[in-house]
């Protein structure tokens, strides 16, 4: 009978050979680490933060009177409301967690590399709609830390050439941050997440296309590779057990432990807080804004701040394969800059003052700084590494990869020529 | 139909071509009432103006008032604030106080700190932003960076000698 039913579907559509090509059977090479496991872990957030979020619309109250209590209502009168509001609000600070490992592990290990440069920036446009929805949701709450939040992030908007002020009023429909405001990031914030989804796709096609790169860096023959499941859905779901059990640990013991406390005091657009932060996940940005004097360039210096991982296929000029793994400097290069993070984090926290000021700047040099040498070190390294030496497999590899790219030079020529 | 007609790629790439531009040129328009849809509406614009009763300030106090849904600092000035904002041009956006003010004894401001929105507290002679450090005087003149310009005065006007209207110049 069931048989007869998926031959029935299978007429119809490719439901079997679907499951199999992309799911069970999906080929994945045989050495992938744990660092693997954050793709994995990043969609199933995304559940997560959906179905928390569905829920909690059923509750909230979108409207800048009555906002800030119906959380307290979510809070206390809602059956389970408490769990499903900390789950979405841990869930936030999880998702860019898992994405910070999952984009930190493409630099170590060098998975932006060609044929994955696509791959590569529809993550960074996931990047960018998963901090857009983020910084909407925020506001959602309407405490001190949400309005004057999303005040001072408008705010950034007034750099646009000519137009600022008007772009600002538009995008709160207001003078200030108000009602407005609140009911239309409430609608986005809602809406945002399904365009997530459809990028999230578009990001799994690619993947299937160009297939996991893997800690060796090498493609692997037919042979190296192993269907997704039994093999890695086990490994996905151990990944999955650590991740529930930390997210458990915030979730129902510390839930405010990411919560500022000047959130719990409702909005007031006649006072702000003397000290307002961001959440954890933009402190190292909202440092580099800080740290230029100037707002236009602080704005210009942060965007690009967060832009620049986009560059990175361009920017990395070396052959080596592998990634970090076999190339001393550039793993130099990659501890360090998580370090810079760090400081960034660190100064986008503390209160400013003229010596966090200046570290703030050094930190920022250094952070642009990493990116511009990344053409210049690499190449120096390739160079020094094979004058070092290298095992003949990965000299065999560069020299392939040499004459297929001369090859496909030549063949565009003859085919630019041929149409002329 | 002639084989001619149907082959006339002039014809076809011209129809193509217009067909386009008034199709992108409707969707162009279809996007204008969303995107104007997102401006203030009528009852934002409505709270565009607000009256005051100074009448109960003392020499020396400042009270906040709401215009727009921004704060606007509404200072009375004593002779001696006057005097030492009278005595410079302020720091790093220079400006004369009488500039300023249309009577010394009032100094009416919008307290939004002009380098990202945060409102400054009212600490000792002017204000202090607690966002970023910055500092102004009893005129709201910045004496002190990051932000680049003084506390804007709004248009406003005497309705009487304790009256007061924002909004209206």
């Amino acid at each position: 009978m069931f048989a007869n039913v998926i031959n029935w579907i299978d007429q119809r559509f490719p439901l079997t050979s679907f499951v199999k090509h992309e799911l069970t059977g999906y080929p994945t090479p045989r050495n992938l680490s744990y660092w693997w496991n954050f793709g994995f872990l990043a969609g199933l957030v995304l559940v997560l933060q959906v179905a928390t979020g569905i829920f909690l619309a059923m509750h909230y109250k979108a409207d800048a009177a009555t906002a800030f209590d119906s959380i307290q209502h979510i809070m206390r009168d809602v059956n389970y409301g408490w769990l499903l509001r900390y789950m979405h609000a841990v869930g936030a600070s999880a998702f860019f967690f898992v994405i910070f490992v999952h984009m930190a592990r493409t630099l170590y290990y060098g998975s932006y590399r060609a044929p994955r440069e696509l791959l590569w920036w529809t993550g960074q446009g996931l990047l960018l709609l998963l901090m857009a929805t983020a910084f909407m949701g925020y506001l959602l709450p309407w405490g001190q830390m949400s309005f004057w939040g999303a005040t001072v992030i408008t705010n950034l908007f007034r750099a646009t050439p000519f137009i600022g002020d008007d772009v600002v009023i538009w995008l709160r429909g207001d003078f200030t941050v108000g009602d407005a405001t609140l009911t239309r990031f409430f609608a986005l914030h809602y809406l945002f997440p399904f365009l997530i989804i459809g990028a999230v796709v578009i990001h799994l096609v690619a993947l299937h296309t160009v297939k996991s790169s893997n800690p060796s860096g090498i493609d692997l023959a037919h042979k190296d590779n192993i269907p997704f499941h039994p093999y890695f859905t086990a490994k996905d779901f151990y990944g999955l057990g650590i991740f529930l059990i930390v997210y458990s640990v915030f979730v129902f013991f510390m839930p405010d432990s990411l919560i500022e406390p000047a959130n719990n005091i409702p909005a007031n657009p006649m006072q702000t807080p003397n000290h307002i932060v961001p959440e954890w996940y933009f402190l190292p940005f909202y440092a580099i804004l800080r740290s230029v004097p100037n707002m236009v360039g602080g704005v210009v210096a942060m965007g690009l701040s967060v832009m620049m991982f986009a560059f990175m296929p361009f920017l990395d000029r070396s052959r080596i394969p592998g990634g970090a793994h076999y190339r001393p400097i550039f793993k130099l290069q990659f501890y360090l800059f998580m370090i810079d993070m760090l400081v960034l984090g660190w100064v986008g926290y503390v209160p400013q003052t003229s010596s966090t000021t200046i570290i703030g700047q050094i930190a920022t040099l250094c952070y642009f700084g990493s990116f511009f040498l990344i053409p210049f070190i690499s190449r120096v390294e390739e160079r020094w590494l094979i004058k070092r030496g290298l095992p003949q497999e990965v000299m065999t590899l560069i020299d392939k990869e040499k004459k297929e790219i001369a090859e496909r030079k030549l063949k565009n020529s003859q085919r630019k020529g041929g149409k002329a | 139909m002639g084989n001619e007609m149907v082959s006339d790629g002039d014809r076809r790439d011209f129809l193509i071509k217009l067909t386009s531009v008034v199709g992108g040129a409707g969707v162009a328009a279809t996007c204008v009432p969303f995107v104007a849809s997102m401006n203030p509406s009528s009852d934002v614009l409505a709270k565009a103006e607000t009256e005051v009763d100074l009448a109960d300030i003392t020499p020396g106090a400042m009270r906040t008032v709401a215009w727009q849904g921004k704060p606007v600092f509404i200072l009375r000035r004593t002779p001696e604030q006057i005097q030492s904002v009278s005595a410079s041009n302020g720091v790093l956006d220079p400006q004369p106080d009488n500039a300023r003010v249309q009577n010394p004894e009032w100094l009416v401001v919008i307290g939004v700190c002009t380098h990202m929105g945060c409102v400054p507290n009212k600490e000792g002679p002017g204000w202090t932003c607690h966002c970023h450090g910055s500092q102004y005087d009893d005129s709201g003149r910045v004496v002190h960076g990051p932000a680049p310009k003084n506390l804007e005065v709004p248009p406003y006007k005497f309705l009487a000698d304790n009256k007061l209207v924002i909004g209206r110049a």
